[in-house]
């Protein structure tokens, strides 16, 4: 049963349109990633959830009451911030008791509850330090904590993990994902982490530009992008592109070379697409040893190797990106002519479109 | 040292022109570089130290040069006593209206709504503004609110002649030098409170909204603790600066009875002729300004911390 | 962000504050067009004629001039290299000349005159007695604060010891290093401070009054007393003055983002 949902949300700030209606049904208890680049609206959109902005068009509404019109204070949501939230002139514990105290809590009450919650973020040792005695972690843990002490219809955090090491994120993220499920708490989590929105969201909404180019889970938007800008920026992504040449079989052409791509099948002749092949699909083997057998092939010469640990990535002629284990790339050096096949089924098929994104090289 | 080291040594020191590795990695080097800032010390000292040193001494010594506590003693007798309580009197209630007026003033040009344009305006206004003071400014207020000024002239064609009618005001009083003291006092309040004010990150006020307070919960619980050190403070930066101030009140009303004018009186040649009243005097004001000053610096390191 | 409007209560603040500040200047100005009678209507510039036919105003002027001149002089000479070495080699002291620059808070000039007029009461004439002298020294003192907050924000700004390291290594003198490569590093910040020093020091009252001195505030003073209108004349050139100054500090200043602490000296 949805639980939160945004209804055509439409914001724009001068001639700048930052939302261009957005729709999205969370169930109880799930976890969405808002993710997107810089500018795609997400936090907008999760400022309008927190009513700290009014919508232009369209409606928020939380367990069937429509809450577009509510002020903040009075939305019973938590949010985590970014950075900064926490109120420099109250301990840890002074900062996760305060929606209690605003609330009329009596003392008691409160002590044990921002106990719990400490305890809850791995915190319980700290609640008398001041902010500016936290590192960046401790700091979003305690914001964590007060968001969650009040207890929440919803939870909304804004990248909350942006500012942070690398090391600590990925922790963060654990724990966050790990104290959701706890309490099962319905979800809403800007980012713009391609892997930190995989890792630990139920759901995955990616955002571009205003919009919503397309929500799933996690592995479906790995596996089946349906957009040329998903796929480019979830993951990294080869892109060649073709043309149909045999809709009945298949067939399709690409540099000149004939490839049988299954998804290419009930397509009309002379259809413009864009192939989409994850680096790690693509399997490669040294030229000239006999093993193409399928036909399905690309020529390439190996460009460059980088050691990504238990991975190398091969970069090649013809823009071809493949992963492959480091023992067997060590066999495939940089010059190396090299022969890669495309897997004809499984492969992702676009049609293409002149508006190409340019997102550069994915993570 | 060797003949040979020397050569060498100016060989070297020819050849390389300044390098000088001694001044960088030197202890050796110490002496020189330390006498380059030695004119400004020893200058501190001759033109800062001594006299103020001096100061101190003669406010305990008598026409005779013996050691007395006399002068001090009758600083607590009238007109002296009245003198402080005067200085005092304008200092507080010139600092509490520039720091409460000041902040509603700042706080109106830097929020949310207001156009920028105004708080350059302001800023500038009061870069310029907080360094007035002392005869122009007198003679402006003299002009503004004097017998002859533009408010008074208009006031009595509406039929309200300050000058002598009740509410009188007369900008010769310290009524009048307290009203042309704001006119330095609350630029300077504003240019001390608006960083703090911009410290006042917008995260906090969404987080608190977000958790449920309202407004006046905001400030009660958040916004003024966060103020106070930078508040405090401002308001013993204002104190001290009306509590010095001379030239204004001079001109103004120089029989006003205020320690500064009292002084002046000394040196002016008017009612002190006793060198060591006009030092004890002085010693006075440095003590409340010292104790200011202790009041002042743990303040200044309270507000500089929460505006990390 | 849509921008909300304006909240009604800061309107009001603001047009309280801007009518405050405002009038006094106007009367001034309206006081500087008017003749020496009461009761007058404006215009006229008698008196702006008055001040600049007034030798005793060009007389004091220049001495007021030049007063700042020196002191600027002096103060730079003896700051930039003292700062200069602090940041360099003796970061120790960093706190020692940031609690001297709070002295004069505690010592304001009124008690230093007291100080300075009993110290120095033994000395020639030539010094004691003349403001190049006397003057100017403790004017040096008067502006150090000032000076100090804007010279420590400039070389706080700039690299000392990459910038040193690289003029010696590259074969400089002290004496280059210092005016070739770090002067020009920090001059934003030292203009700054002699925009600040001069407006203190065309300003300054009660060390010339009490030491009996004719400069420009003492002969305002004067005119103040005896001549009533033409004084408006007067006042308004003093602000223009000082005003003058304050910007051009502030357009410095806001150029290489090396700005001082901007507290007030003339009271």
């Amino acid at each position: 049963m949805t639980y939160l949902q945004l209804e055509s949300l439409h914001r724009s700030f001068g001639s700048v349109k930052a939302l261009s209606g957005i729709d999205i049904a969370l169930g109880e208890g799930e976890f969405l990633s808002l993710l997107g680049p810089s500018g795609c609206g997400k936090t907008t959109a999760l400022r309008l959830v927190a009513g700290f902005d009014r919508p232009d068009r369209g409606r928020i509404v939380v367990d069937g009451k429509d809450i577009t019109g509510v002020a903040p204070n009075k939305r019973d949501m938590g949010m985590v911030f970014q950075a900064y939230s926490l109120f420099p002139n109250m301990t840890a514990r002074q900062n996760v008791e305060f929606g209690l105290r605003i609330r009329g809590r009596d003392k008691g009450a409160r002590r044990g509850r921002v106990d719990e919650l400490l305890e809850l973020v791995g915190l319980g040792h700290a609640g008398d330090r001041y902010p500016h005695q936290l590192s960046g972690g401790m700091q979003q843990r305690v914001a964590l904590a007060r968001a969650l002490a009040i207890e929440p219809r919803v939870l909304l955090l804004d990248e909350p993990l942006s500012a942070l090491d690398a090391k600590v994120r990925v922790q963060l993220r654990e724990e966050i994902r790990r104290i959701q499920l706890e309490l099962g708490i319905t979800t809403l989590y800007v980012t713009h982490d391609q892997e930190e929105a995989l890792a630990i969201s139920d759901h995955v909404a990616v955002m571009y530009g205003g919009v919503i180019e397309q929500m799933g889970t996690p592995s479906e938007m790995y596996t089946a992008p349906k957009t040329p800008f998903v796929a480019e920026f979830i993951g990294t992504m080869n892109r060649l592109e073709a043309q149909v040449v045999d809709g009945a079989s298949g067939e399709v052409e690409h540099a000149g070379i004939r490839l049988r791509i299954d998804a290419a099948r009930g397509r009309q002749n002379g259809d413009r697409v864009l192939i989409l092949i994850r680096p790690e699909a693509l399997e490669l083997h040294a030229a000239g040893n006999g093993a193409n057998g399928d036909a399905n092939t690309l020529s390439a010469e190996v460009v460059t190797q980088t050691f990504l640990g238990p991975v190398t990535r091969l970069k090649m002629t013809g823009g071809l990106i493949a992963d492959m284990s480091t023992a067997r790339a060590t066999a495939l050096p940089v010059g190396a002519n090299v022969v890669a096949h495309v897997p004809a089924d499984g492969v992702q098929l676009l049609t293409l479109t002149d508006d190409l994104p340019d997102i550069g090289e994915g993570t | 040292m060797a003949d040979e080291g020397r050569r060498v040594g100016i060989a070297t020191e020819a050849a390389s022109g300044a390098l000088r590795p001694g001044i960088l990695s030197g202890r050796r080097r110490l002496p020189v570089a330390g006498l380059a800032t030695l004119p400004f010390f020893v200058y501190a000292t001759a033109f800062l130290f001594v006299p103020a040193f001096s100061v101190m001494v003669g406010a305990f010594q008598d026409k005779a040069d013996h050691a007395t506590f006399s002068n001090i003693r009758l600083l607590f007798h009238h007109p002296y006593i009245d003198a402080y309580w005067g200085s005092i009197r304008i200092s507080l209630i010139t600092a509490a209206l520039g720091c409460v007026i000041g902040l509603f003033v700042a706080y109106a040009a830097i929020r949310d709504g207001t156009p920028r344009w105004i708080r350059s305006t302001l800023t500038t206004f009061s870069g310029v503004a907080a360094n007035f003071g002392g005869i122009p400014l007198a003679f402006a207020f003299i002009a503004t609110l004097g017998p002859l000024g533009v408010v008074t002239t208009w006031l009595r064609s509406r039929g309200w002649d300050i000058t002598y009618q009740t509410p009188h005001f007369q900008i010769s009083s310290e009524r009048g030098i307290e009203v042309a003291y704001m006119y330095f006092q609350l630029p300077l309040m504003i240019l001390v409170i608006a960083p703090a004010i911009d410290g006042l990150k917008r995260e906090w006020r969404e987080a608190a909204a977000n958790l449920g307070a309202k407004q006046w919960q905001f400030w009660r619980h958040i916004g003024i603790p966060v103020l106070m050190p930078s508040f405090l403070g401002a308001f013993i930066l204002l104190f001290g600066n009306a509590f010095a101030a001379y030239a204004t009140a001079y001109s103004l009303d120089n029989g006003i009875n205020i320690i500064p004018i009292l002084i002046g009186d000394y040196y002016t040649g008017n009612v002190l002729n006793n060198p060591h009243i006009a030092q004890a005097l002085a010693f006075g004001m440095f003590v409340v300004l010292a104790v200011m000053m202790v009041l002042y610096i743990p303040l200044q390191r309270r507000a500089a911390r929460w505006a990390r | 962000m849509k921008r909300p409007r304006m909240s009604p209560s800061a309107y009001v603040w603001l047009l309280l504050a801007a009518v405050y500040f405002i009038l006094p200047l106007y009367s001034t100005l309206d006081f500087s067009l008017k003749e020496n009678k009461a009761g007058t209507p404006c215009c006229t510039l008698h008196n702006y004629g008055w001040v600049i036919h007034n030798g005793d105003f060009w007389h004091t002027i220049k001495i007021s001039f030049i007063l700042a001149l020196e002191t600027i002089v002096i103060s730079l000479a003896l700051f930039v290299p003292t700062i200069y070495l602090v940041h360099l080699r003796f970061p120790k002291l960093r706190p020692v000349l940031a609690f001297m620059a709070l002295v004069p808070f505690v010592v304001p000039p009124i008690v230093m005159v007291v100080g300075l007029l009993k110290t120095f009461k033994w000395t020639p004439n030539w010094y004691f007695g003349t403001p190049w002298g006397f003057l100017a020294t403790a004017y040096v003192i008067l502006a150090f604060p000032y000076m100090y907050f804007s010279l420590d924000a400039g070389f706080r700004a700039i690299d000392v010891h990459t910038l040193t390291e690289a003029s010696q290594n590259l074969g400089a003198r002290w004496t280059t290093t210092l005016f070739r490569v770090i002067l020009p590093n920090i001059r934003a910040a030292a203009l700054a401070a002699s925009f600040l020093t001069l407006a203190i020091v065309m300003g300054e009252f009660t060390i010339a009054n009490l030491a009996a001195f004719h400069t420009f505030p003492i002969f305002l003073q004067y005119v103040n007393e005896s001549q009533g209108f033409p004084a408006g004349a007067l006042t308004l050139l003093s602000f223009l003055i000082t005003w003058a100054a304050m910007l051009s500090l502030l357009l410095v200043g806001r150029k290489r983002g090396a700005r001082g602490a901007i507290v007030p000296a003339t009271r």
